[in-house]
């Protein structure tokens, strides 16, 4: 099978970049030593191609009405233009189809970033939805074809200034923005770029939404600029030790938000109905999503090792990796409900079990650590 | 990528030095290295432990990803490199100076089963 490619895989190439498939993708790794591009992000700037991810434009009158049923997060949060919002959409068992961001930017014109490996059943699903609800909500997938957007994430301590450097029509409008908003320039020298301060790395930064056509250019003015290239493996142990969940990693079709630590993205509270609400209020939480520090030497901590709690309960690591920032193996994972924050248990790597302790994520923001 | 010609190689990416003494000098090769990235743990085996070849002997782990490292050959593990365990990216840096373990070969002339440079050359273009 061909790998597709963003509008960005001759730079990566060009940079020297260790190309892998990821779900499908042929995209960069890293581009020497993922290390040194993990702190470049935190204590200086990196940026990421992450153009496989897909722009979904909602428009027309019934967004708003359409998105509140379909996202377990709640839209009416969204009443100030550029506003985000980090949500899943759940099928109706409860369970995780993707989770994405919405922007608000009119009452008629609604944002949604999804993950790339879901962006087709994401989709056929909002298709599908809109179809049977009747919302005549007209979708635009951004990824492939004449309108296609390049994404660009620019991320770390001196990212903003770095971004407006090569954005200078941009500063104006996305300098007094709020973590979690989003402005559309509309005169910027790479055309209409989406200014997003949004992330998944732990740190400040802007997520870039611009032509597929002007991939190039920008992303060549942004190394002319100092800002380093990083690839997927960075993002890998940024997210971690930002405590961000990875869909396909920590959630899937097999897991519901609440087990996934997401709890405080699904609304429960207000009177407004959604796809898979009552099976979350039937199910419940059966299990909690924590962060881990190995104690012991022994190994890294990987997805699917097994967690042992003093009680003899089990639970299941979902991502784990070396930390670059604290030099220390940490992981996420979902552990019985019974295991408390600073508890001792227990994780089987290869033929041992090594003491590992119960954190509140994250593990680092803003370039400090803060678990100990 | 560099593959000395005066050592000999497993398809699965170790390199072995046959030493004056009749040991044989196990590390992993610059590809290896190259594919796992940075290197942050390695474990290696205890001396005196017997091995078949094809047996898991040591395993090294990259930030990406654990990685098991197979016995090249039959024999007694009769040393290991502890600065290497101090110091796992000393791999990323010289993966050929930073050896994991010495075996002493049950068959003295079993590194002759090995792969070449050109061999091992061979096996990695593809």
């Amino acid at each position: 099978m061909t790998l597709k490619a963003t509008p960005l895989n001759s730079a990566h190439r060009a940079a020297g970049a260790k190309m892998v498939d990821f779900g499908g993708w042929d995209m960069p790794v890293n581009y020497g030593s993922q290390i040194e591009e993990h702190h470049a992000v935190r204590t200086d700037v990196g940026m990421f191609d992450v153009s496989h991810m897909c722009v979904v434009d909602l428009e027309g009158a019934n967004v708003r009405p359409f998105l509140r049923g379909l996202l377990a997060n709640n839209v009416d949060k969204l009443q100030v233009p550029g506003k985000a919002l980090y949500s899943c959409m759940l099928k109706p068992e409860g369970t995780v189809i993707d989770d994405l961001i919405v922007y608000f930017f009119s009452e008629n014109w609604f944002r949604l970033v999804v993950n790339a490996g879901t962006a087709e059943k994401d989709l056929a699903w909002i298709n599908a939805q809109n179809e049977a609800t009747g919302s005549g909500v007209t979708v635009t997938q951004r990824r492939d074809g004449a309108d296609a957007m390049a994404l660009i994430a620019v991320q770390g301590p001196n990212a903003r200034a770095k971004v407006w450097e090569v954005l200078p029509t941009a500063k104006e409008a996305s300098e007094p923005l709020k973590p979690f908003n989003a402005v559309i320039v509309k005169d910027s020298a790479f055309g209409e770029v989406m200014v997003a301060r949004t992330g998944y790395t732990g740190e400040d930064g802007f997520e870039l939404a611009f032509p597929a056509s002007q991939a190039d250019a920008l992303w060549n003015a942004l190394v002319a600029a100092g800002v380093k290239p990083a690839g997927l493996g960075a993002r890998d142990t940024l997210r971690l030790e930002a405590g961000m969940n990875l869909y396909g990693q920590d959630m899937d079709e097999n897991v519901n938000p609440l087990d996934a630590g997401l709890a405080w993205t699904v609304d429960l509270v207000s009177e407004r109905d959604f796809i898979g609400k009552a099976a979350l209020q039937k199910d419940g939480q059966k299990q909690q999503y924590v962060g881990l520090i190995l104690r012991e030497k022994g190994g890294v901590l990987r997805a699917h090792q097994k967690v042992i709690s003093a009680s003899g309960s089990v639970g299941e690591i979902t991502s784990g990796t070396f930390s670059p920032t604290m030099q220390q193996a940490i992981a996420l994972g979902r552990l019985p409900l019974d295991v408390a924050v600073g508890d001792t248990v227990h994780v089987e790597i290869r033929d041992k079990k090594l003491a590992a302790t119960v954190i509140k994520l994250p593990f680092v923001r803003n370039g400090k650590i803060l678990v100990a | 990528m560099n593959i000395p010609a005066d050592l000999k190689y497993t398809e699965s990416h170790e390199w072995v030095r046959a030493e004056e003494d009749g040991t044989y000098t196990v590390g992993i090769t610059e590809y290896a290295q190259d594919a796992l990235g940075d290197i942050v743990f390695v474990e290696l085996p205890k001396v005196g432990k017997s091995l078949t070849a094809g047996d898991d002997a040591a395993v090294v782990e990259s930030v990406k990803a654990a990685s098991d490292i197979y016995a090249p050959v039959s024999g007694e593990i009769v040393a290991v490199n502890d600065s290497v365990a101090d110091a796992p990216d000393s791999i990323n840096q010289d993966a050929y100076s930073a050896w994991l373990f010495k075996m002493k070969p049950s068959d003295a002339n079993a590194i002759n089963g090995l792969l070449d440079a050109a061999g091992y050359g061979k096996a990695t273009a593809e």
